[in-house]
């Protein structure tokens, strides 16, 4: 894992982690210093005022990883099980340039930005994470996709010596986890595709070497530890509409309107929660990236299609 | 045996309470160190495991006191359904106070909406039906009735179990468990309640037959 983050600015020097748990004013002044320059609103647009950076240690010991098990702190108790380095990934499908590469020569010269993104799980808990990554767009537009790429869909690693949670014989699901996104979902300049937080390289449960952030997006789109790439016309079964439509959908978008058959998605508890303070917030239409991303579902009954 | 029957019991079960405030005590020195990293849920879940553990810890006295024989074991059927009862009423006070934070609208929403929890509710109350008339005296006011009354763990049991594996995503390992220890409890009082109908109908026809 040579190239993960720009050679001439350690990331580390950027941000020192002291003052990630700073004050607002800080996360108000960085998301603008980051990314302000590519993007002068969107990446600082979703951040509001009673956001506060969640804590490093709860964003890597609280994970849902289910190859790793279900349990939220299975993932970090078990994915240093999985070998990262070497790394390849399959590029399939609607592309000029498809086959299998190595995962540095894919992120090779690509510049690393840090976005400082609220993430919002489909179970009604929430975090504000600074992921070091990658817009998605200039990732795939390297593959050349071709007019037929209406969708492209991601596969997670599968590997069950290495990935005790596949081994499951009480798991429902049928590895490997797939997601997917619509092409103009992909390009759009919030979708990042992450390869660190917090200033360091991704840590195994959180999704090494590389993972998906769709920020208006509930968490489990955001799929993890990707390899294999595929463009196609139609848009996949992802791992959990397949496991249960009537709760999961292929767009997942942020929605506190629609409630998930089993509990509402009004409200969200943000970690971190203490004992005393459960941190309890309303949930914002696409987890407060509206003004970005609205305009890509325009017709659509969000009801209907969630 | 038998005299020390009950302390053994009584210190087994304050086990789970006495880790409880161990990572209680780490929590307050550092938040996330003891609980997790969402206490709150950590709690809950804790909480909710023993619960049900210890609910079939109790649903399991009666089978086990036959198959082994051990009538005496009867004597501690009460307790270990009081401390059920004990860790279930915990459970959802620790989500009322911690989780909702005792706002009743929230509060509400949640138990309607999480169709689980509403189960949970649901075995709830009968467990408090049945604590509250656990006592010697209720024993004797309701009389016949307090069996019937009694026989609703048959339905506690299952509710508990539902509203874990009805809350749960994927991952059914533990619930597969605990399912299969209520079955085997279940399944000895079937065996015996047939057992005892065929003593039953052996008596009649032999009665009739001596006429």
């Amino acid at each position: 894992m040579l190239i993960r983050k720009p050679a001439a600015i350690a990331s580390s020097e950027i941000t020192p982690e002291d003052v990630y748990h700073g004050r607002r004013e800080f996360i108000a002044a960085g998301a603008l210093g980051f990314t302000g320059l590519a993007l002068p609103h969107s990446a600082r647009a979703g951040l509001q005022d009673a956001d506060e950076i969640t804590p490093e240690n709860i964003v890597t010991q609280y994970n849902n990883f289910y190859e790793f098990g279900t349990d939220k702190s299975d993932p970090a108790t078990y994915a240093h099980e999985m070998t990262t380095d070497p790394w390849s990934v399959t590029v399939s499908g609607e592309a000029n340039k498809t086959g299998t590469f190595a995962f540095e020569d894919i992120i090779k010269g690509l510049d690393v930005e840090e976005r400082i993104y609220r993430f919002r799980c489909v179970e009604a808990w929430s975090m504000v994470v600074p992921w070091m990554g990658i817009p998605l767009s200039n990732i795939l537009s390297q593959f050349e996709p071709t007019g037929n790429a209406k969708v492209v869909e991601f596969e997670t690693l599968y590997r069950p010596s290495e990935m005790r949670g596949q081994q499951g014989f009480f798991s429902s699901i049928d590895w490997p986890y797939i997601e997917g996104l619509r092409m103009d979902e992909a390009n759009h300049p919030l979708t990042l595709m992450v390869t660190g937080l917090y200033g360091k390289d991704l840590p195994n449960q959180n999704g090494a070497p590389w993972r998906l952030m769709v920020p208006w997006k509930y968490g489990f789109k955001s799929i993890k530890s990707i390899v294999s790439i595929r463009f196609t016309e139609r848009e996949p079964i992802n791992t959990w509409k397949q496991l249960q439509a009537s709760e999961y959908g292929f767009y997942a978008n942020v929605n506190p309107a629609v409630s998930h058959p089993r509990w509402s998605q009004a409200s969200e508890r943000r970690l971190p929660s203490s004992l005393f303070n459960a941190n309890r917030r309303p949930t914002l239409p696409f987890n407060g990236y509206a003004d970005e991303v609205a305009g890509l579902y325009a017709g659509m009954d969000l009801r209907k299609y969630y | 045996m038998a005299r020390y029957l009950k302390p053994i019991i009584v210190s087994a079960l304050l086990v789970p309470w006495c880790w409880l405030a161990y990572r209680v005590y780490l929590e307050t020195l550092q938040v996330g160190s003891g609980l997790g990293a969402d206490p709150v849920e950590g709690l809950i879940h804790y909480l909710g495991e023993w619960s049900l553990i210890v609910l079939l810890s109790a649903f399991s006295v009666t089978p086990l006191s036959r198959q082994l024989r051990w009538p005496v074991l009867i004597r501690s059927r009460r307790l270990i359904g009081v401390f059920a009862f004990v860790f279930v009423i915990t459970h959802a006070l620790v989500f009322a106070v911690f989780y909702a934070e005792l706002q009743w609208r929230v509060f509400l929403r949640e138990v309607i909406e999480r169709p689980y929890i509403t189960l949970g509710m649901a075995s709830l109350i009968i467990l408090a039906l049945l604590t509250v008339t656990s006592t010697r005296g209720w024993q004797r006011r309701l009389g016949r009735r307090w069996k019937q009354l009694h026989r609703w763990v048959y339905l506690a049991v299952p509710l508990a179990l539902l509203h874990l594996l009805w809350l749960r995503k994927d991952g059914y390992a533990d619930v597969f468990i605990y399912s299969l220890w209520a079955a085997v409890m279940a399944a000895e009082r079937i065996h015996h309640w047939r057992a005892g109908e065929r003593q039953k109908q052996s008596r009649q026809t032999k009665a009739s037959v001596s006429i």
